[in-house]
């Protein structure tokens, strides 16, 4: 075993929270140092875990494992194959934006950036987790800092009913995951948690239709499928802007990303026999998304249905479960990942200086915040899907996935993205462009430095991946090969 | 040479121009008009090279050049890229070339390079002019400099970058890539000027219209994909490919697949070229600047989509074999094309303002290309997209050479007119003498005026066409077109240069600097001189004097050459005399005579029709009742409010009330001191959930935490029942 790579990303933010919780309060000043020294650390190691994946070998790379609860099957297990690698980077530059565009937060400072390292730390031990109690574990310590952080730093109409439903609709998509990833524990011929194990365990047909729908669903309704969408839209627009930019930038990907690794890769069978019926769900979250996100009136809920709308694209990739569809969906998850933590970092910024998410009673901010407008206009035109960003490279493949296995699918998935042009250029007419309205002639100012920073990091990823995709195409795609395999195509 | 890389730089300057013009050389203005001018200079003789070439004898005919390169390491092809020349890229290419070249020295001129900055103007509306001391210490008002100056040359640049892209790319993944980032520049050109609201509704207006053809064209690619396994040109218009697209039935309709992604793809072309019934974002697009205009007439937008259309004929047409049953593409085309020739024909009559005309003439003579192609007239469909774009290019700059000029006169005489309006004007020709030397050229190509301009040889050809393939109803619905274009086109010329000037403005115009009039003259040199190239070897008289290069060079692109019959009937030919000369005659006879405030003659002639054209038949009012309103209604009031608000989110409710009631339920019987702490909380907050009762937040935390904390624990504690 090499240099335990995982474990010190892992614990980092855990370690730098809980020394901001303890000594926050005397030294108030050096939270936020601390805060993005970690976040910062983060971010250098998952480029350095994306520089060093070999692609040739595939597979599951940087491996850690120790014996924990043996007599269980539970052991400390982990590694990341090509598409872990890319949402621990996506989880990299949302925790690390998000640091600097919640630098102005001064209402018990040490509590939020103490609670916001510990969200880094799950959500990093998801993606890295190689055993499936592992993957629960450190999925269900995100609850405390994230329904905290909703109902105390949220927006105050609807910070508590946010909060409260999207823990809800989380703890009932565990509980699903639960009980399905039980039964097949309790079937797997060696009674173990590894996944490792548990891919080669060759479930019977029967076991595989039965559990996969608990399991796929389970965790699912974290990624915001349809009907379980509804704590999206409503959590999001609840939250506090850094949090909104993890949970539907990394966290709806925690819950596909799990769906992915559990029930999809575990259960091909199951997969199978299922997809008709994910295809149809996700169908539904592409268009009822983009229609609802049409018409909100809340800047904030725009956002937040238009997540909804291209979480759906990731589901139809997974569910078309060919070589397209899948590769599509990586890269749709790490490209929507970073699409929407902008987006909803701009809505944050938009919304400290106006204090209102009403669209129609703002206007012409490009203005005042130049380049605001520009980081918006080029997450628009990562979500319409235009060539030279990435939202194109990911989505042309899903399109195609979905036409091989189900035309309508793929025709109606298409349509949407009219839908999706109409409510995006119509918002950044009204917002940034316009008339500006006569109190924001003076109040509002020019976004800080770090929010510009924060914005043309994640602007230069999307333009980056879109001109030269094969950043991260190779790594998606030793990903979707190895699960092609499980499921017997290649 | 190697022509090969050549090929692979054409459109690589213009994207460097663009990205160094945002990123470093936004503060001076001279330095991005260089800049932009140098990149698109480049392009220009790289695909003057290239042309070269492809016309020699060691050209295209022999071989079409064929490079790609994996843009992905993919498993699959989709991603590969990869360049082509052959006939039909090498004429592209060169008229491309030319107007793009010729539309960016313009904008130097028309956003008035080297005058001062504006009294008032600010980034987003057009400059309004600013006030100079003259020598005798007079002060008057002058041009003033567009305040986005550089922003304009990064955005052109970008666009010019895009249709090079599309027309040297060898499949069709690439030119989609070209094709929507056309559709882009078209927004942020269009909407350029977007303090003004009517500008960026049109910005928006054009995108969503282009874009449902897009998706349209992107169903079609998937399934083409699908079944040919491949994009590159190579592959889907190979025989065999073909083949199986004419003999398998696609799921719609009995259609054959060839038949059904032909159409899906040419619902793409009838949103990019704007045919009816998706043509309602051209006329609004004149809210740009002009030089944009030209380039979305002429060099770029409109014509990429009649290119995708030729380049797709393969398929298309895939099955015909000569003679008059059409496939359904082609059918569809036919009557598309010729329907929207004469409807469009007929709006431009009733038009005030110098550009809409233009603007309507683009999409009835995009008609006759369409229509050409329907009826299988491929050289013919491509002869005429290239006249047209060098004489629309001519027009559209020209006419914003006189609205230039006539601005200059707004300035000088403080009037409040509108200097686009034809009625305002009058008399320019001795004002504005080349703008109007160069616009009546473009003026009688757009007509047809006979044997000397370009628009001549390539009409007759598609009304030949037509004739001699026995399309009578397609052959006279363009000759009626032909007179009527040949009509509003002398009423503007007429309206606009002749008689004396209507306003006081007009009469104080001025010719507009060289950057303006030089592109006019090397254009006008083009709408001529364009036609000589293709003259038909049986035209009487002239016929064979020129060898009729076009149809041997464009023709060689199908196999075993064009179906179209060889004869050449007089009655074509007669016709198209007729109907141009007749045209430009009537329309010369109806408004020579207009006086200042003398209603036009449209008006009481056409009487209640009048009106029904001046609004466009009222198509925009038609889509706005029957699908935007409607779609609105139903986002809002279906989806969202119902669907959203009731059914999903009232189900989550009524469970909570459960929960709030089961809560209370135990409390009251089972009376035990630590659920009954749980359940008050759960009892409590669940009660929000239903009632959305808005609290204030202080002090409620801790519960919240320790609700969380005991659902959590409830959580573990049923794992572990589980577990053992």
């Amino acid at each position: 075993m090499g240099f335990p790579i995982l474990s010190i990303l892992i614990f980092i933010p855990l370690f730098a929270g809980i020394a901001i919780l303890i000594f926050g309060r005397k030294k108030p000043e050096a939270i936020r140092p601390v805060a993005l020294v970690a976040a910062s650390l983060v971010l250098v190691l998952t480029f350095i875990l994306w520089a060093t994946y070999s692609i040739e070998n595939a597979g599951y790379q940087f491996v850690e494992q120790f014996s924990w609860l043996p007599e269980l099957g539970i052991s400390y297990h982990l590694g990341v194959d090509g598409i872990s690698i890319a949402m621990l980077v996506l989880t990299g530059l949302v925790v690390f934006t998000g640091v600097l565009v919640s630098w102005k937060i001064n209402d018990r400072p040490e509590e939020f950036f103490a609670y916001l390292m510990f969200l880094a730390t799950s959500v990093l031990g998801v993606f890295s987790s190689l055993d499936l109690f592992m993957l629960f574990f450190f999925l269900e310590i995100a609850v405390f800092p994230k329904y905290l952080m909703i109902v105390i730093w949220g927006s105050p109409q609807t910070r508590v009913y946010g909060g409260m439903k999207l823990t809800l609709y989380l703890f009932i998509g565990t509980m699903f995951a639960i009980v399905g990833s039980l039964a097949i524990y309790f079937v797997s011929p060696e009674r173990s948690f590894d996944l490792l194990i548990l891919e080669k365990a060759g479930f019977a047909a029967s076991v595989q239709k039965l559990w996969f729908p608990f399991i796929f669903l389970g965790f699912a309704i974290l990624g915001g499928i349809f009907p379980f969408h509804s704590w999206a839209p409503d959590g999001h627009v609840a939250a506090p802007t850094a949090i909104s930019m993890l949970l539907a930038g990394v966290e709806m990907k925690v819950g596909v990303f799990a769906a992915l690794r559990v029930a999809i890769m575990l259960l091909p069978e199951g997969a199978r026999y299922w997809s008709t019926w994910i295809l149809v769900l996700a169908t539904i979250n592409v268009v009822y998304g983009a229609f609802i996100a049409m018409i909100q009136k809340d800047f904030k809920y725009v956002i937040g249905f238009s997540s909804v709308s291209h979480m759906g694209l990731v589901l139809i990739g997974f569910a078309s479960l060919n070589y397209n569809g899948l590769l599509g969906a990586g890269l749709q998850m790490f490209s929507h990942g970073v699409m929407t933590a902008l987006f909803f970092s701009i809505v944050g910024m938009v919304y400290d200086q106006t204090h209102t998410r009403d669209i129609a009673s703002l206007g012409g901010l490009a203005k005042k915040m130049p380049f605001a407008a520009f980081g918006f206009i080029i997450a628009g035109l990562v979500s319409m899907g235009m060539p030279g960003l990435s939202g194109f490279i990911a989505e042309i493949p899903i399109y195609m996935g979905a036409w091989q296995v189900a035309p309508i699918v793929a025709i109606i998935a298409i349509i949407s993205i009219v839908i999706t042009a109409a409510y995006i250029l119509l918002t950044i007419r009204k917002v940034f462009f316009g008339e500006l309205p006569a109190q924001y002639e003076a109040s509002v100012h020019d976004i800080s430095t770090k929010d510009k920073i924060a914005i043309g990091l994640l602007s230069l990823f999307m333009i980056g991946i879109g001109l030269l995709p094969q950043l991260m195409v190779p790594l998606i795609e030793s990903g979707v090969n190895h699960i092609l395999a499980l499921l017997g195509g290649v | 040479m190697n022509y090969e890389l050549l090929t692979w730089l054409v459109p690589v300057p213009p994207l460097i121009a663009f990205f160094v013009i945002v990123l470093f050389a936004n503060r001076s203005n001279k330095l991005s008009h260089s800049l932009a001018i140098i990149a698109a200079g480049l392009s220009w003789l790289l695909s003057m090279f290239i042309f070269v070439w492809a016309i020699g004898p060691k050209g295209v005919l022999q071989k079409p050049l064929v490079s790609s390169i994996n843009w992905l390491p993919t498993a699959d092809t989709f991603l590969k890229i990869g360049v082509q020349i052959d006939a039909l890229s090498a004429i592209t290419l060169f008229f491309v070339a030319w107007t793009v070249l010729m539309i960016f020295v313009y904008s130097i001129g028309y956003h008035n390079y080297g005058q001062p900055k504006g009294d008032h103007d600010q980034p987003g509306l057009p400059p309004h002019g600013a006030t100079v001391e003259s020598a005798n210490a007079q002060s008057h008002k002058v041009m003033s400099i567009e305040p986005m100056y550089a922003r304009f040359f990064a955005f052109i640049s970008l666009f010019a970058f895009a249709m090079y892209l599309l027309v040297v790319s060898n499949n069709l993944l690439t030119l989609y890539i070209g094709w929507e980032i056309m559709g882009l520049c078209s927004y942020l050109l269009i909407g350029f000027w977007y303090a003004k609201p009517s500008a960026r509704a049109a910005a928006i207006k054009a995108f969503l219209t282009t874009r449902i053809g897009d998706v349209f064209m992107l169903i079609g690619l998937a399934s083409l994909y699908t079944i040919a396994g491949s994009l590159q040109y190579e592959v889907i218009f190979s025989e065999k490919v073909l083949q199986s697209l004419v003999q398998n039935a696609s799921p719609f309709f009995g259609m054959s697949w060839a038949a059904l992604i032909g159409l899906l793809i040419f619902i793409g072309v009838v949103g990019k070229s704007s045919q009816f019934p998706l043509h309602v974002w051209l006329p609004d697009a004149m809210e740009g600047p002009t030089p944009v205009s030209a380039m979305i007439h002429a060099a770029t937008m409109v014509s990429a989509g009649v290119y995708l259309a030729i380049r797709f004929f393969p398929i298309l047409s895939a099955g015909w074999e000569g003679g008059t049953v059409l496939t359904t593409p082609m059918l569809v085309m036919s009557i598309i094309g010729s329907f929207t020739a004469l409807f469009a024909a007929t709006i431009a009559l009733s038009q005030r303002d110098i550009k809409r005309v233009l603007a309507y003439s683009t999409i009835s003579q995009l008609g006759y290309m369409i229509a050409a192609l329907g009826i299988g007239a491929y050289v013919a469909a491509a002869f005429h997209l290239v006249t047209h774009a060098f004489f629309k290019a001519l027009l559209f700059l020209g006419s914003g050479s006189v609205i230039h000029g006539m601005e200059h006169g707004v300035y000088h005489e403080g009037e409040h007119i509108d200097p686009q309006d034809m009625f305002n004007m009058g008399g320019l020709y001795k004002k504005m003498p080349i703008t109007f030397a160069t616009f009546v050229i473009g003026g009688l190509a757009l007509s047809g005026f006979p044997i000397i301009t370009a628009g001549f040889w390539s009409k007759d050809e598609i009304l030949s066409s037509a004739f001699n393939g026995s399309f009578l109803v397609v052959f006279i619905v363009l000759a009626v077109s032909a007179f009527l274009t040949a009509f509003y086109t002398m009423r503007q010329i007429t309206l606009v240069f002749l008689g004396k000037p209507r306003t006081n403005a007009a009469s104080h115009a001025h010719e507009t600097p060289i950057t303006m009039t030089l592109p006019l003259i090397v254009l006008s040199f083009f709408a001529i001189a364009a036609g000589w190239v293709g003259i038909p070897k049986a035209f009487p008289g002239l016929g064979g004097l020129l060898p009729n290069w076009f149809s041997d060079f464009v023709g060689s692109m199908l196999h075993g050459g064009e179906h179209a019959v060889e004869h050449h009937s007089l009655i074509p030919l007669f016709t198209s005399l007729f109907v141009s000369l007749g045209g430009l005659f009537t329309g010369y006879l109806v408004y020579r005579r207009m006086e200042k405030k003398t209603e036009d003659p449209m008006v009481w002639s056409l009487g209640s029709i009048y009106k029904m054209l001046e609004n466009k038949y009222y198509i925009d009012e038609f889509y706005t009742k029957v699908f935007i309103n409607p779609a609105k209604w139903i986002a809002e009031k279906v989806v969202y409010i119902w669907m959203d608000l009731k059914i999903i989110d009232g189900i989550l409710h009524g469970i909570s009330n459960f929960g709030l009631w089961t809560g209370n339920f135990l409390r009251q019987k089972f009376d035990v001191p630590v659920i009954n702490r749980g359940g008050d909380n759960l009892a409590k907050s669940t009660k929000f959930i239903g009632s959305e009762i808005r609290i204030t937040q202080t002090g409620k935390v801790q519960d919240y935490m320790f609700l969380a904390l005991a659902l959590s624990l409830l959580g573990s504690v049923i794992f572990l029942i589980i577990i053992f």
